[in-house]
């Protein structure tokens, strides 16, 4: 007997069942296309002005920074002008979805594609924030390489103020529009605050493997 | 968690008084201290014939002693509006595991479930069903409380003590760190496993010296042979003992593990 | 090829590890740390009680569906090009992680933190055929640097001051400069980010754990900070998943309802810093990402623990809280436990997985003090589990003869109410005379375990009962 079936059969002997009884599996048909949203925090719930104050505050409280930028068009500016503020060099790679953004404008010395790991400044597009946690979701794809939310020093992302939602919740339904009920991107990450670590004496310590800084840039529209 | 809802007693309830093995044979005291706080509240108390709650047995994975030991607690005590104990440990014992023990016979389950939802730990009883607000009861000093882990965990005794030692006369309460911290007496634990439930003892003997207080209470007297046992071997002078104790105002007896008066 | 097992000397690991200073330090940080910043996060979320209740009730409800919800996700992981590999035992699981290697002739492997890979003891069996294996989280790289196993479930070097770790670093990276300064613990972080950057650019597979695996999906879970589980798996070429059966949760919703409860209990976050969600290999067009995901899913024992007293046990989502509130796990930390899952979760879990005649003291070292219950997350509830062991060591004649002759003689008396009377009357009357001096006995011979350690407290003489049925009887005649 093959692994795959030793395995589920043993499931199903000690659950007494036969995995062919129709009200058991009509309970998971269900249960797979209903998907019941259980407990949602209250905190989140609320108008997009005060859901964006929420993000803030709780991605600040992640060690994120957040700004607000007036348009897409001034993202190139925005970002220029952390750096300067940072002392950090005018050169970072941005994600495709970025790349039509007036970067000429600025000084900053663009590219685009994937990180091979030497870039200390990294912006992408991110497809969503969750309030309730200041948390936001990038999703893989043509034009927003994962490895630029993890590779270089700095990340910066780019979110729309209409694209935060409240909870998580309101961010599968969006992922579902998009890609359909059951289909994922290959990577979605979840950030929340720049990387750290904890594991030397419980002091918590940032830039464990992944960006020391998360700046997120979060456009008005 | 919550102490179930305590539906207004009759007005002098029946209770039947059971000391625990360890008050009964370690500590009387702490018994008539329990016996005279229960009278006050108006209580006609009983105190039936009466061995162990079988909680050792069942802790240490001999059910059927457990079983025996608790059918012999029930028809002993069924026959009460209240059972009533100077323990976190023995109520809960009774009160949540009880039920348990029957599971599959359901003539011993329902007597089970019924002597359960009576049983209570006496400052919980106290103040939850017999809605006692003060005690008349003077002693002069500084305690610190430890909370008992089945008494806190499994039946939610924390303000209950608290509120009534308020009212002693003339005592102060000080709160120690981590009052919530298991002793690490744990039955059959501490002598199972010596070395770390010292370690763990060591720890909480730190925490009551610490607080600065002159006397400890607990509502177990489990656990207060263990950190009374820890303190005297430190030659911390930290009077020991049960709340019933103070809370009755029966503090002429030596404290646990000092000799009597002119014993020497 | 299992792990060394040293669960059955528990009582010497933790005669050791009490005068171990650097660990009772370090296990001084742990009852502060990490139970303040729960409780500050639990407080913050009102519903987060509820949110127990939530995520006890969805692994409840996949555990009792668990066949189909498999069957499920692996149409789903097929679907999106990926591919599953079912092992009954941690040998067809080493053996076909190992057989992914060996096809793709690899010599480097990155590994994120993965507790499954420690069960099945997977770098021994990797660094055996000639892999090299390179932990990535800090704490597992920490310790693979040392050759220990994890003392915690998801701070796996908490038994380590910055000293020792620096001490291993300077043993271990020769090729950095020998003055270099390593005296703060961020010089060491920024010394392991560099080592370890080379290894994920370098690695030829990137194995990384799961916190979940989403039926609806075919999605695999990872929580992290550091990062370093990300790094593993976008970079290589193959991105192997190594998970226990029990890990599937049926929707993207259900996953959130325990995220929510996860970082909370574990370390008091809000939200991890990394939750990455990963579906099959990369897609036409993607810039990155590995071009093969495979997840072996492992049963080891499990699937025998369904339907059984030990079923709840499987809700696990290894957050920690449980051992973080132990005051057994604070005395002697997680080595003493003897294999990779230490505290009250180890103390349920170990006995099914290797056995309880080589796990048997762990189920007992406990208090029943409850901490770990009223803290966990999927509110399992561990004491009753634990004393579901002791109650089959007993029928199996496992536990100690001192104690089942103790607790026969106990029982043989509390179980005859007359004779109890009057051996407890006599007893106790002499053990009072014996004691009245002192008012205390610092050594009695058959509790040596107590008196070598605490006086034990005399008893005051007589009996509660005797005393009372002596008054009333006073009481009438006058």
């Amino acid at each position: 007997m093959s692994a795959r079936d030793d395995i589920l059969g043993t499931i199903r002997r000690s659950l007494g069942v036969t995995g062919q009884e129709a009200p058991r599996r009509s309970i998971v048909e269900n249960r797979l296309a209903q998907a019941p949203r259980g407990v949602i925090p209250q905190r989140g719930q609320l108008d997009p002005q005060a859901r964006a104050a929420l993000f803030r505050t709780m991605a600040e409280a992640a060690l994120a920074t957040v700004e607000e930028v007036e348009s897409l068009d001034k993202v190139p500016a925005a970002v220029a002008e952390y750096l300067r503020r940072g002392n950090l060099p005018a050169r970072a790679r941005v994600g495709e979805a970025l790349a039509g953004l007036p970067w000429g404008e600025t000084t900053l010395e663009v590219g685009t594609g994937p990180s091979d790991g030497r870039d200390l400044i990294a912006v992408n597009r991110a497809f969503a924030g969750a309030a309730e946690t200041g948390s936001i979701a990038l999703v893989s794809g043509p034009d927003s390489p994962t490895t630029l939310n993890f590779l270089p020093d700095y990340a910066i992302a780019v979110l729309r103020e209409s694209e935060i939602a409240g909870d998580y919740e309101s961010v599968w339904d969006r992922i579902r529009e998009r890609y359909g009920k059951g289909t994922m991107p290959r990577t979605l990450n979840w950030i929340t605050g720049p990387s750290r670590s904890a594991d030397i004496e419980q002091t918590m310590l940032l830039g464990a493997h992944g960006p020391r800084s998360l700046h997120i840039l979060v456009v008005k529209d | 968690m919550a102490p179930h809802s305590a539906s207004s007693p009759p007005s002098r309830p029946r209770v039947a008084l059971f000391a625990t093995c360890l008050v009964d044979l370690m500590r009387p005291s702490v018994g008539f201290a329990a016996l005279k706080l229960l009278e006050d509240a108006g209580c006609i108390v009983d105190v039936p014939n009466q061995t162990c709650c079988g909680q050792p047995a069942f802790n240490s994975g001999d059910r059927a002693s457990a079983q025996a030991l608790a059918l012999q607690m029930i028809t002993a005590f069924e026959g009460f509006d209240y059972v009533v104990a100077p323990s976190g440990s023995c109520a809960g014992q009774i009160r949540r595991h009880y039920p348990e023990l029957f599971e599959g016979d359901p003539n011993l389950i329902r007597r089970a479930e019924a002597v359960a939802a009576k049983t209570w730990e006496l400052t919980s009883f106290l103040v939850d069903v017999m809605k006692v607000e003060a005690v008349s009861a003077s002693v002069a000093g500084t305690a610190t409380y430890h909370d008992s882990c089945s008494g806190l965990r499994e039946l939610g005794v924390k303000a209950q003590p608290r509120k009534l030692l308020a009212s002693v006369e003339g005592l102060t309460l000080t709160e120690m760190n981590e009052n919530e911290v298991c002793c690490g007496f744990g039955g059959t634990f501490a002598v199972k496993y010596g070395e770390i439930s010292d370690s763990i003892v060591g720890k909480k003997a730190g925490n009551v010296t610490q607080s600065g207080a002159a006397m400890l209470l607990a509502g177990d007297l489990g656990c207060l042979m263990n950190i009374a046992g820890k303190l005297s071997r430190e030659g911390k002078a930290v009077e020991v003992r049960h709340v019933a104790e103070v809370l009755a105002g029966m503090t002429d007896e030596p404290p646990i593990g000092v000799p009597p008066q002119g014993a020497r | 090829m299992t792990s060394h097992i040293t669960s059955p000397q528990f009582k010497e690991n933790a005669s050791r590890a009490l005068v171990d200073a650097p660990l009772q330090q370090a296990m001084g940080n742990v009852r502060v740390n990490f139970i303040e910043r729960r409780r500050a996060a639990a407080e913050k979320l009102p519903e987060f009680e509820g949110l127990r209740d939530s995520a006890r009730d969805i692994k409840n409800h996949a555990l009792e569906h668990l066949d189909l919800y498999l069957e499920t996700w692996e149409q789903n992981v097929t679907k999106a090009g990926g591919h599953v590999h079912w092992a009954r035992t941690a040998e067809e699981a080493r053996e076909a992680v190992l057989a992914i290697c060996r096809r793709v002739g690899a010599k480097t492997v990155t590994k994120g933190k993965s507790m499954i890979s420690e069960e099945i003891s997977l770098n021994t069996a990797l660094e055996a055929a000639g892999i090299k294996p390179v932990e990535t989280d800090l704490g597992e790289y920490i310790i693979q640097l040392r050759g220990e196993l994890p003392s915690h479930i998801i701070a796996p070097a908490v038994h380590l001051n910055a000293t020792q770790v620096e001490s291993d670093f300077r043993r271990v990276h020769t090729h950095l400069d020998p003055k270099r300064d390593l005296s703060q613990p961020v010089q060491l972080l920024t010394e392991a980010r560099g080592v370890l950057r080379d290894r994920f650019l370098a690695a030829d597979v990137g194995i990384t754990g799961a916190n979940f695996l989403i039926a609806e999906t075919g999605t695999s879970v990872i929580v992290t900070n550091e990062g370093n589980g990300d790094l593993t798996q976008i970079l290589p070429k193959i991105h192997v998943v190594i998970a226990s059966i029990e890990k599937i949760v049926p929707t993207l919703e259900d996953a959130s309802q325990i995220l929510r409860v996860l970082a909370r209990s574990a370390t008091g976050q809000e939200m991890s810093v990394y939750t990455t969600l990963s579906t099959g290999p990369r897609r036409p067009g993607d810039p990155d990402g590995p071009e093969e995901y495979h997840v072996v899913v492992l049963d080891n024992g499990r699937s025998s623990m369904l339907g059984t007293a030990f079923q709840d046990m499987l809700r696990c989502i290894r957050c920690g809280a449980c051992m973080n509130h132990c005051p057994v796990y604070h005395a002697v930390g997680g080595h003493a436990y003897g294999w990779v899952y230490p505290g009250p979760m180890g103390a349920v879990l170990s006995p099914s997985l290797i056995g309880v005649d080589k796990a048997g003291h762990l189920p007992n070292a406990s208090t029943f003090c409850g901490r770990c219950e009223s803290v966990c997350p999927v509110r399992i509830p561990l004491p009753k589990m634990m004393r579901s062991w002791r109650e089959r060591e007993f029928e199996r004649h496992l536990s100690p003869a001192t104690v089942r002759g103790g607790l026969a003689f106990w029982s043989f008396f509390a179980r005859r109410p007359g004779l109890y009377r009057l051996a407890t009357r006599l007893g106790m009357g002499a053990l009072a005379w014996f004691g009245r001096d002192k008012g205390k006995f610092a050594s009695l011979p058959f509790a040596s375990g107590w008196t070598k350690y605490r006086d034990f407290p005399a008893p005051q003489g007589g009996t509660f009962q005797q005393r009372y049925r002596d008054t009333r009887k006073q009481g009438a005649r006058r």
